[in-house]
């Protein structure tokens, strides 16, 4: 019988769906908050998202957490899922749509990583 | 009595002895409401040209053979009916991403060779002897996998997946949810061993989880559920398998 080999697909599947999975309880909330509610000067306070506020929420141990779980998940999910669809349009799986895609999705971890510690605590 | 009514059927046919590619040819066929696309087609063949070539044998969506596309959708013929789309010409093709034969014969080797990969029968944990008497099941381990036995083969789901089209090796939706229906099942003991196909690099995650398959399948199987599925089942493994005792799949 043929061998196969074992896929290494649940690390980046497994990023994909808790990606999802934030995206789908976050995702609309955040739009809402970031790109309608503190632009028109709805609902919330103002200065809500003042610099001084944002700082602060990235100073801080939580929002610092949560701030790169966004990112770092959303980024990994949307790296997955256009890697797939590369695929439906004809660029087969291989090291550029890797790169492309997995390669960019590090990156911006990274940046990330770095630029939340780097504010400090 | 009503005139008699006329479909124009369109075939796809394909000689591979003489033909370079395939082309459409166009008959008028004279039909009843009672008639199917299967039945329309064999019109044609015993009527304007018998080298017209296709599967068929039960008429009634149990054997599996007389898959086609129909209007580009996979469709069982028997099942199919002509006047669901008179006056409208209907275009009858082979399943898509499998290679011909003739006409609207596939080749389906390459299916054959997927199903006996996933070992599509008991393997029993421990073998009983006559005397042992019949392996017991509850309704409840009964329930986990009935649904996964209605799958007739009739490859449906191959020609509505595009990752088969695009990953001719990706054991596809059919042969996973019969995978899923002997890992599911209380009597048997061959999951590792399937787990491992399902596992690898022809397994569940050349799968984006589009969804046609389960919706074309005649037989309400959910392939798709069963691939899905299997994406947490090899996912767990895959992370988990160092703490099993036995190593998980391989």
């Amino acid at each position: 019988m043929k061998t196969r080999k074992r896929s290494n697909a649940p690390i980046f599947w497994g990023l994909f769906g808790a990606g999802g999975m934030m995206a789908a309880l976050f995702g609309p909330m955040l739009v809402f908050i970031t790109g309608i509610a503190v632009p028109l000067g709805l609902l919330l306070p103002a200065g809500t998202m003042s610099y001084a506020n944002m700082l602060a929420f990235a100073q801080n141990f939580i929002g610092k957490g949560f701030i790169f779980a966004v990112i770092f998940l959303f980024i990994w999910h949307a790296g997955h899922r256009i890697h797939h669809s590369l695929h439906e349009v004809g660029i087969h799986p291989g090291i550029v749509s890797k790169l492309l895609t997995y390669g960019l999705a590090a990156v911006v971890s990274l940046v990330a990583g770095v630029a939340l510690l780097g504010l400090g605590f | 009595m009503s005139e008699q009514k006329i479909i124009e059927i369109e075939v796809l046919r394909y000689l591979p002895e003489s033909d370079q590619a395939p082309h459409s040819e166009v008959y008028k066929v004279p039909f009843t409401d009672d008639m199917s696309v299967l039945q329309g087609v064999q019109y044609i063949k015993d009527n304007f040209d018998g080298s017209l070539t296709f599967r068929w044998s039960c008429r009634m969506a149990i054997c599996g053979s007389c898959g086609m596309m129909i209007n580009g959708i996979p469709k069982l013929s028997c099942e199919t009916f002509i006047r669901d789309y008179y006056p409208q010409r209907i275009s009858v093709e082979a399943l898509a991403h499998f290679p011909i034969e003739k006409d609207l014969v596939v080749d389906l080797s390459g299916f054959i060779e997927k199903l006996e990969a996933i070992q599509p029968y008991i393997i029993p944990k421990e073998p009983r002897t006559v005397e042992e008497g019949e392996y017991i099941q509850t309704p409840a381990q009964f329930a986990e996998y009935i649904q996964y036995t209605s799958c007739i083969n009739c490859v449906l789901c191959y020609a509505a997946c595009p990752h088969t089209a695009l990953s001719p090796d990706f054991i596809g939706p059919g042969a996973m949810a019969l995978l899923h229906r002997y890992n599911m099942d209380s009597r048997d003991g061959g999951k590792a061993q399937r787990m491992e196909l399902a596992a690898s690099e022809d397994g569940v995650y050349n799968c984006s989880a589009v969804g046609y398959c389960s919706e074309v399948c005649p037989k309400k199987v959910d392939p798709g559920n069963a691939v899905n599925i299997n994406k947490i089942n090899a996912g767990m493994d895959y992370f988990l398998r160092f703490l099993s005792p036995k190593g998980g799949a391989k």
